[in-house]
């Protein structure tokens, strides 16, 4: 029994009820930084013991760190944090009939991640991505506005069955299991013990589990949700879903993938991965050239970025250390795109691209760190984003999935120039200057000879977008440990350790 | 009595869940649907208790108990309460009318005993040839999604969809592990709280739960 695999369950749970009431609420809506620290801790604690070859376990095996599970929990509690304390003062709470609902769910929230991440079995695993589901419904629905509400609908609705899809995936892989003698949920059995497992019962429930994890992954087809539920949801809990709910949806991809192509070849999961993929740069390509939202550009992006991880997947092992340098890369950057989205939308009172502009003249605070996070989203050097690209889009061509690459790259140019020109308008356009003529009213403080005043604020801590985005630019370069680290979760999968 | 007779239980349980989804399907008015919703877990039930019997597992009817008391009771009467208050005079109307509908069942019963017959072939056992009208149940169930219009039917639809992943659960491999069993349930409860919540927002924002109304957010 390890106090760090349970901390990051318990804890954050124990916060999530302590900030029910809403009686303390000065103190309790620091609840989910804290949640965010304990995880972030417990990630880091893991880190290095499965870097010293332990393998934390606790209740017969449930729950088990390695390397990977370990990378993972480190990463949740990281965008967590980014997301959280940089999402601070973003939701008005006076409307509400439980006030404490929202740091509570948040709680909750990360502490059903963690569990996706350390849980050694498969069905506890799909019962806490279903888990998530639960626990962000009424954060998606938070604003209670008509849309809010329809973006809720839609969300619950395609991501309960799609994970229920999973879940008779996950059915059938218990049932080849019982066949070959040995019935199992347990991740490390099925991949470690060589179990005489029933192709055709693996390749049937291995696609099933696939499908209904990528609808919550974000991938095309089974992306509808995605764009509305991040655009409605209160900024910090946008951050968190685009920025590691999708990927613990990816995660259990992979641990599935592990287990079905020792079974029937890598072939099977690999078309169906790079099919998605390739749909999901598609999608997101034909509806970020004329987006007019910005909170939808940023889903639409995670769209993106989730298709070129899952290719990644679907080239395999070679490209696996890229894909979970990715994940955190992507994570954080996101987490403070979507944070500086609701300081923006606070600020300027529209999501419209069109309404937003000469944001560097007018509000430098929050121009300047959005540029710089565009321009780590596009995919500049030395954001790890870019490098992640490279290496997938290598080891891609070096497994002989040129076509796939190739298409994915024309497609990822196409983004690239898309979102480019939305943040060069939102940025750098000349500001509307009559606020007559816009119709929407302007806040702008200007003196008597009308001249404006830039806005310098920040509107809202600084700190957390800073060390995100200083953390993106330079963990591609840190060989030691990052690189030992990557490899290591990698390995996990290969089936070496 | 259970081990002479037990294909024939197992047929007959299978049957009633089968027969009840189909009439589902036929039926618009939502109070009897939610009516057969509750036959069908007590249905469910039946099956994992005959099953829990024949093999002398002791969890397997614990687990029969948790689907009577959450398939069979709690759900049917959280959503028979909503639908009694506000809805007992209107009627569904479906994209699909009764005749196709119930063609397109039949079609995709043929089609769950095409795709799992084979696939199945090793789990030579009495429940597993059973098993395809699990994944019937579950295509009934997105048929009835993606026809319905009203916030309560697509909550039905979903529940059909469930209750099939549950019943191919138990006849392919017996049930899974209590405690997951346990995790499953709740999960599924704690949605249809969530949609049922929902669904009482958008009749105080939207006047109705007509789904297509909800065509605010586009591309």
């Amino acid at each position: 029994m390890d106090f760090t695999l349970l901390a990051p369950l318990a804890l954050p749970l124990l916060l999530a009820a302590l900030s029910m009431p809403h009686r303390l609420a000065s103190v309790t809506r620091f609840a989910p930084i804290a949640a965010s620290i304990i995880v972030l801790t417990s990630g880091v604690l893991l880190i290095i013991a499965t870097e010293h070859d332990q393998v934390p376990t606790a209740f017969g095996g449930v729950l088990r760190a390695d390397s990977l599970s370990a990378y993972m929990l480190a990463v949740i509690g990281a965008v967590g944090l980014v997301s959280v304390w940089g999402g601070l003062r973003a939701v008005p709470t006076e409307h509400n009939r439980f006030p404490g609902g929202y740091d509570s769910l948040l709680c909750v929230f990360l502490a059903a991640m963690s569990l996706a991440v350390l849980a050694d079995n498969i069905g506890v695993i799909w019962a806490s991505v279903e888990a998530t589901t639960i626990a962000t419904a009424f954060l998606v629905g938070h604003q209670r506005t008509r849309k809010s509400l329809e973006a809720a609908w839609k969300y619950v609705i395609l991501g309960s069955v799609g994970v229920a899809i999973a879940l008779l995936g996950i059915v059938l892989i218990y049932a080849a299991s019982l066949s070959a003698g040995e019935p199992t949920l347990s991740w490390l059995s099925l991949t470690h013990n060589t179990l005489p497992l029933d192709p055709a019962l693996v390749r049937a429930g291995g696609a099933l589990a696939v499908l209904g994890f990528a609808t919550k992954a974000g991938l095309a087809p089974m992306h509808s949700w995605l764009p509305d539920a991040h655009s409605q949801a209160p900024a910090p809990v946008s951050g968190l879903m685009s920025g590691v709910l999708l990927s613990v949806a990816l995660y259990a991809i992979l641990r599935i993938q592990a287990i079905v192509d020792p079974i029937i070849g890598p072939d099977f999961l690999r078309i169906m991965l790079a099919v998605g993929a390739l749909l999901s740069l598609a999608v997101a390509a034909a509806l970020l050239i004329k987006q007019r939202d910005y909170k939808r550009m940023l889903a639409y992006s995670s769209i993106e970025h989730m298709g070129i991880m899952t290719l990644g997947a679907a080239v395999g092992s070679a490209a696996i250390p890229a894909v979970l340098l990715y994940i955190l890369g992507h994570g954080l950057v996101k987490a403070v795109l979507f944070v500086l989205s609701g300081r923006i939308l606070t600020a300027e009172g529209t999501s419209a691209i069109a309404d937003v502009r000469g944001l560097l003249q007018r509000r430098p605070g929050l121009a300047v760190p959005w540029l710089v996070a565009m321009a780590a989203i596009l995919g500049f050097p030395p954001f790890s984003i870019f490098f992640s690209i490279v290496a997938i889009i290598l080891a891609g061509w070096a497994a002989g999935m040129g076509i796939a690459v190739g298409i994915a790259l024309f497609l990822v140019l196409v983004i690239f120039s898309a979102l480019a020109r939305t943040t060069v308008t939102m940025t750098l356009g000349s500001p509307k200057l009559a606020p007559t003529d816009s119709g929407s009213a302007d806040l702008r403080p200007a003196d008597l000879n009308g001249t404006v005043h830039p806005d310098r604020s920040a509107h809202g801590p600084r700190l957390p977008l800073l060390l995100a985005l200083a953390t993106a630019a330079v963990i591609a370069f840190l060989t030691e440990p990052i690189g030992t680290i990557l490899i290591h979760a990698a390995a996990v999968l290969g089936g070496t350790h | 009595m259970i081990t002479n007779n037990y294909p024939q239980i197992i047929g007959l349980c299978a049957g009633i869940l089968l027969l009840t989804s189909l009439l589902m399907v036929w039926r618009h008015s939502l109070l009897a649907s939610i009516g057969l919703l509750a036959i069908q877990g007590a249905g469910l039930a039946a099956l994992v208790a005959v099953i829990g019997a024949q093999t002398d597992d002791a969890e397997l009817l614990l687990a029969a108990a948790l689907v009577f008391a959450i398939k069979g009771v709690a759900l049917p009467r959280i959503l028979a309460r909503q639908t009694g208050a506000t809805t007992r005079t209107i009627d569904e109307s479906p994209h699909l009318n009764p005749t196709a509908s119930l063609l397109l069942v039949a079609g995709l019963t043929i089609l769950s005993y095409a795709i799992l017959g084979p696939i199945l072939v090793h789990l030579d056992t009495v429940t597993a040839h059973a098993a395809p009208i699990g994944l019937a149940m579950v295509l009934i169930g997105f048929l009835l999604l993606v026809t319905r219009r009203r916030a309560g039917s697509q909550l039905i639809g979903f529940l059909v969809l469930d209750n099939g992943i549950a019943t191919v659960i138990f006849l392919t491999s017996g049930g899974v592990p209590l405690f997951l069993e346990l995790a499953i349930s709740l999960d599924v409860f704690l949605v249809v709280v969530i949609l049922y919540v929902f669904a009482g927002r958008m009749r105080t924002k939207f006047g109705g739960t007509d789904v297509d109304t909800l065509r605010e957010l586009h591309d």
